[in-house]
């Protein structure tokens, strides 16, 4: 029965969190659009980017409250679920768990304030500088809760005595190793999934009406924003090779199926597992694990073999790893093809099967967040707290939560449901086109003189 | 004063200020309901939107603050109440769900779906119910630890006299402080109707809140009489509390200065939560955590009260923006802006 709570209590945690990754990627990417939208509208005095910012707030704040409502049930079930967990690590996480809050607490200050003040400021750039604070107070809350995430696989900042942590530094535990790495690669796939969702919209709505002004412009304006931050993503997802190479070899190990140590190392791409455990069938790239682990082709990479097998992360990762570098490069690929289109005359950058592309990559980008956060918590297995505390070991040793897991999966179908057939019929019943117009009406009669309610 | 005095009372005084911010929020909802079932929904519904679209997002940070703050300072309550609250505590979560995403639902989405109103202003008496079970805990009695298991003892808890008047005590007073609130709120925006609909709803949730604290205090002395007698020891306290209640009836009932009249139900609830909390002293969950040994590590203390500190330099002024912007502009209560 022990068993069985632990297997219930990390499928509830994991069904929470991957509900939650979702609404929380958009929660920390689309602020910055909409950020840039408004910039650029003010700047060029065109209504259309204002617009987007209008609109695409309205569609945020929809899902700010599905993120706001999956958070918190995140944060109590941490320590609901895993009560042991929380009091051994509490002590050292605390700060950073703490933090987060402050910053969650800000953008959702400034968030209400920024809806409710269009229109209220004599000068546009005071209402625009309203988004600061939301993108930095996004930025700040992804920044805090990754460290914590960082803690867990790369715990520092105390010493263990008698099973309990002492000397807690928690400034130490919140900056440790794995934290630069890992909050870099969090921030650039949040950004480029907020681009790729939105000029997933703006492409999906050329295929389907043909190409407005309004979409053209939203279209151009995120491609750019995915390119830039695509080609980030991959950067970062670099140095997090390089960082598991270095301080987390089993976790990269088992991503490439590599189980002697060797020099030379090959990077295995897809493929799969025989009955003997050996890799079959996989494209062998030579020396390239060395190379992508220490940037350079005979470096020496650790083997599985060099960790005792009950240490061992599931070896399926290797499926989700090489999945979720995949849709980056597809989703990078996509973008610079859509820019070469746009500057190579003979090209038509609103090509169908480009926008079908573009369409496509917003369930890719969101798919590779998922994938990406599902091989760094499976890859961490057996662990909850890298070589100190097991899973089990952190785990409620009440079964009803069974019971939980069903009714939590329940609440979560009817939630992501809901939210999408309210956000339909905000946007449907209210196209781009019709509200230009009425939004640039409102502009004429407020420069014709006083103020206007709205 | 030590860190971890320092930690509890300024969780206590966050405590307290969710208290405040939630019960208008979950009042609010059920009075938005109640409304429009009785059909006078055109009164105040416009009234209450207005209030709560630009802060709903805000109050739920206060839980999660609270929340996050004493696992932090204390972090035994993890275990302890985390172990026996997995089923209360995953219903909160439900309930607070549900209110959440369907508040945005109804007011950013869809308008006018009574479903959504219906679950809003349901979940807006069950959260308060559901989460006044930890405070009835904390008295101890409840939660048994067995072996290393840690579990709470259901058939006491749902047979406790103490348990149901806390619950009953935690409904009636959120809805007479959101009463009052709103109608403090009506009468700044010069809204007549709604003053005077929000002004009976205060009148009439003032006897039974005023009940409920005096039978769960009874029932308080007969469960844990240690609590009890700390408590009486801050007579005082408890005075200054049942005064303040005085004035805020003789003023919402004499109908004018309500801005005075909601800053003393305030002041009422500040002093009987404040008393509650002192006489709990030095206990957390009694017996298993006291403040001193269940508290974290010193550095750890340290650090969260200097965050805290941090935090409160940012959260301050924003939040006097808010109210400036969207409390005490009289322009926008009155739907100008």
């Amino acid at each position: 029965m022990d068993i069985d709570t632990v297997l219930w209590s990390r499928l509830l945690t994991g069904l929470t969190l991957t509900f939650h990754v979702i609404f929380a990627t958009v929660g920390v990417g689309v602020p910055l659009m909409i950020a840039i939208a408004e910039f650029v509208g003010i700047r060029k005095k065109d209504p259309h980017y204002i617009l987007m910012a209008k609109r695409w707030t309205r569609g945020f704040i929809i899902s700010v409250a599905v993120g706001v409502v999956t958070g918190t049930a995140i944060a109590l079930q941490l320590a609901l679920v895993w009560p042991n967990f929380m009091q051994l690590a509490g002590n050292v996480v605390a700060l950073p768990l703490f933090m987060e809050v402050f910053a969650f607490f800000f953008e959702a200050i400034f968030l209400g304030i920024y809806l409710y003040t269009w229109n209220r400021f004599k000068n546009p750039y005071t209402h625009w500088l309203l988004t600061f604070p939301i993108v930095i107070g996004a930025g700040m809350s992804a920044f805090f809760i990754t460290t914590v995430n960082g803690f867990m696989n790369q715990p520092e900042g105390f010493v263990l005595e008698n099973g309990a942590f002492s000397a807690v530094n928690p400034v130490a535990a919140m900056l440790n190793t794995a934290t630069p790495s890992k909050v870099f690669h969090v921030l650039s796939s949040a950004y480029m999934t907020g681009a790729a969702l939105l000029a997933g919209v703006a492409a999906f709505m050329i295929l389907k009406k043909g190409a407005s002004q309004y979409y053209k412009k939203s279209l151009k304006l995120m491609m750019a924003v995915t390119l830039v931050f695509s080609l980030l993503t991959v950067v970062a997802g670099d140095l997090s090779a390089k960082f598991l190479a270095k301080h987390q070899p089993e976790k990269l190990a088992a991503a490439e199926w590599h189980f002697e140590t060797e020099r030379g190392a090959d990077l295995l791409v897809f493929g799969w597992l025989n009955e003997n455990q050996e890799p079959t069938g996989a494209l062998r790239i030579p020396n390239a694990l060395s190379f992508l682990g220490f940037g350079d082709f005979n470096a020496e990479v650790i083997g599985l073999e060099a960790f005792p097998q009950d240490e061992w992360p599931p070896l399926l990762v290797h499926y989700l790893f090489d999945l979720m570098v995949s849709v980056g490069f597809i989703i990078l690929g996509i973008s610079a093809l859509y820019f070469l289109f746009l500057f190579w005359k003979k090209r038509n950058e609103y090509n169908k099967w480009l926008l079908r592309g573009i369409v496509a990559s917003v369930p890719l980008a969101f798919l590779g967040v998922e994938l990406g956060w599902f091989y760094a918590e499976i890859g961490r297995q057996p662990w909850i707290i890298r070589g100190y505390m097991r899973v089990e070991e952190a785990a409620t040793s009440s079964p009803n939560v069974i019971w939980l897991f069903f009714v939590f999966l329940l609440l979560y179908i009817i939630l992501g449901t809901l939210c999408v057939i309210v956000l339909r019929r905000l946007f449907r019943n209210n196209p781009a086109e019709a509200e230009l117009e009425k939004h640039v009406k409102e502009i004429e009669q407020r420069a014709a003189g006083g103020g206007e309610p709205s | 004063m030590s860190y971890e005095l320092i930690g509890i009372t300024v969780l206590w005084i966050f405590l307290y200020g969710y208290l405040i911010v939630a019960s208008i929020d979950f009042g609010a909802g059920f009075f938005a309901y109640f409304a429009r079932v009785t059909k006078q929904d055109h009164l105040i519904n416009r009234l209450i939107s207005r209030y709560l679209s630009p802060v709903w997002e805000i109050t739920n940070v206060f839980f999660v603050f609270f929340f996050v703050g004493i696992v932090g300072f204390f972090p035994d309550t993890a275990y302890y109440y985390g172990s026996s609250l997995l089923i209360p505590g995953s219903i909160a979560i439900i309930l607070l769900a549900i209110r959440g995403s369907f508040y945005a639902f109804e007011n950013y989405g869809s308008k006018d779906n009574t479903l959504y109103l219906f679950l809003y202003g349901a979940t807006g008496l069950l959260i308060p119910a559901s989460l006044s079970v930890a405070l009835t805990l904390s008295e101890g009695g409840f939660i048994v630890e067995e072996s290393g298991r840690v579990s709470l003892e259901y058939l006491t808890l749902f047979t406790s006299p103490l348990s149901w008047s806390i619950v009953a005590l935690a409904i009636v007073s959120v809805l007479f402080i959101s009463a009052t609130f709103l109608t403090f709120y009506a009468s700044r925006a010069d809204d007549q109707p709604a003053l005077k609909l929000l002004r009976s709803y205060a009148l009439f949730w003032s006897t039974p809140t005023i009940i409920a604290a005096l039978t769960a205090f009874i029932f308080l002395s007969q469960h844990n009489e240690r609590h009890a007698a700390n408590m009486m020891e801050m007579w005082w306290l408890l005075g200054l509390s049942v005064a303040f209640f005085m004035l805020s009836m003789w003023l919402l009932y004499s109908g004018r200065r309500y801005g005075l009249a909601f800053i003393s139900v305030m002041l009422q609830f500040f002093c009987a939560f404040f008393a509650y909390g002192i006489g709990h002293y030095p206990f957390i969950l009694d017996p298993y955590i006291t403040i001193q040994e269940g508290a974290t590590h010193e550095s750890m203390g340290i650090a969260l009260v200097i965050a805290f500190i941090g935090g409160l330099c940012l959260l301050i002024p924003s939040l006097i923006l808010v109210f400036k912007l969207f409390l005490f502009d009289a322009d926008y209560v009155k739907g100008k802006k």
